[in-house]
């Protein structure tokens, strides 16, 4: 196999910078094109509901290189151009101003879009966070003693109410499950979880659906509960999870379902792949597809995908890793951790809030989560079964 | 080689100890990494690179 003349990587955010310094670094000379749909130069997502949104960081600080190392890479990297359209059989993709790249191997990484409320376009004071702007933004919206209601009690969700907390605001955390991330870390430890947030001052109102947002003419005053409630707000801030931003896929013949739908090399035709949010893949060790919404799978997966593209024929079979910082509480998560898991903490103590927990389905170790025992948690990953094909 | 970490931007997640292990360790209290070896030698190069490439928080960066 020869490697391609000309490598085209869709999406200027981590997985793809990633995938195209996987590329250099292995030893790719050929011409690399990147298309981004955002202005600015690659930047990191995880500070963005933390250290961005807390002030802690200037904006600039988010960025993934130096502009020094970005012209190493010796990448044609066109800025604020998204993709429209794409030919897997020609290997052409289209953006919105009318530009058209033909590439030897396309790398699809446009990432994910948040989901939003029928009802929020047009309202203000009503948030998402995905971009860097949009942290920007709600920052700005944070003013002091306004009252601010999170949808969403997933992860981002979590960060954000703690994030808000700690610049001294009053939050009301809203969302289905009973607790926080509830559905990412089982009942054990989102009911610690809950216990923090409580103690920090967060007003928790979970297990009750949000149906809708109040308003006054084109400015939100809260948000609508199942129950029939309307929790008062100034600000809300909308985190009910994200969808594959493969819309400018549709019509493309690639199948997409929940994601770009990939064979075990992230392979999603020949000579088209997806790396990142975006990509759903064929995981062998647990033979079914998986797509992943964290930072450190994209590191990974990047790196993957830029030793098929240079001929390796190696399946991708990661063991994911997440962490996040709410409070003082920093959670590591390592593997998987299904809802109906058999949880046993290994080490410390959950009412001293630092332990390890180790996660047991179908009678094989999945998972590993640490809080505020990042080394350990680590070191015990290493007992989580490779293969858990009975998941 | 010259290895520089930054521990205020470290996340703890260990990937660079899994990357590089002669070279990196983590904090048995709070994860944050720990430098075994600033000056690494030359066959510990690839390792150490790609402990800086899976760093998910940038905090390792490598001078030549």
């Amino acid at each position: 196999m020869t490697a391609p003349a000309r490598v085209l990587v869709v999406g200027a955010s981590a997985s793809g910078l990633s995938t195209v310094e996987s590329l250099r670094r292995k030893g790719y000379a050929g011409e690399v094109v990147v298309l981004g749909g955002e202005p600015h130069a690659p930047y990191d997502r995880p500070p963005l509901s933390k250290q961005v949104l807390s002030g802690a960081w200037e904006p600039t600080r988010t960025a993934l290189r130096t502009q020094e190392a970005m012209s190493a890479l010796e990448a044609d990297i066109v800025l604020g151009d998204p993709a429209v359209a794409l030919d897997p059989v020609t290997q052409t993709v289209w953006t919105a101003s009318g530009r058209e790249v033909q590439a030897d191997a396309i790398v699809i990484a446009t990432g994910l879009r948040p989901r939003t409320l029928p009802e929020q376009e047009g309202l203000t004071g009503v948030h998402v966070l995905r971009t860097l702007d949009d942290a920007l933004v709600l920052r700005r919206a944070l003013s002091a003693g306004a009252r601010v209601v999170v949808v969403g009690e997933g992860v981002l969700g979590a960060e954000i109410t703690a994030t808000v907390r700690m610049l001294g605001l009053d939050v009301t955390m809203t969302g289905p499950q009973p607790a926080p991330m509830a559905l990412q870390v089982g009942p054990l430890v989102s009911a610690a979880l809950a216990e923090l947030h409580h103690e920090r001052g967060v007003r928790l109102r979970l297990g009750d659906g949000v149906v809708g947002l109040a308003a006054e003419g084109t400015r939100v005053t809260g948000v609508r509960l199942g129950a029939g409630e309307v929790l008062p707000a100034d600000v809300v801030v909308v985190a009910i999870g994200a969808s594959p931003a493969t819309e400018w896929l549709a019509g493309s013949g690639l199948r997409l379902d929940n994601g770009v739908v990939c064979d075990s090399r992230c392979r999603a035709a020949e000579g088209v792949y997806a790396v990142g949010d975006v990509a759903r893949w064929h995981h062998e060790g647990l033979g079914r597809l998986v797509r992943l919404e964290n930072r450190t799978n994209v590191t990974m997966q990047a790196a993957a995908v830029a030793g098929v593209i240079l001929g390796a024929d190696e399946p991708y079979v990661p063991v994911p890793y997440f962490w996040t910082d709410q409070f003082d509480a920093k959670l590591q998560v390592h593997g998987f951790l299904p809802v109906d898991a058999d949880v046993e903490v290994v080490e410390g103590d959950v009412s001293a809030r630092r332990f390890v927990a180790r996660y047991r389905s179908g009678g094989v170790i999945t998972g590993v989560l640490g809080w505020n025992m990042p080394k350990q948690a680590r070191l015990r990953s290493a007992e989580i079964v490779d293969a858990p094909a009975l998941l | 080689m010259k290895i520089v970490v930054d521990e205020e931007k470290c996340v703890a997640a260990g990937q660079c100890v899994v990357a590089a292990m002669d070279v990196f360790d983590q904090r048995d209290e709070d994860g944050i990494v720990v430098l075994l070896n600033e000056n690494p030698p030359p066959r510990l190069a690839g390792d150490v690179r790609q402990a800086a490439a899976v760093c998910p928080a940038l905090a390792i960066s490598i001078e030549d």
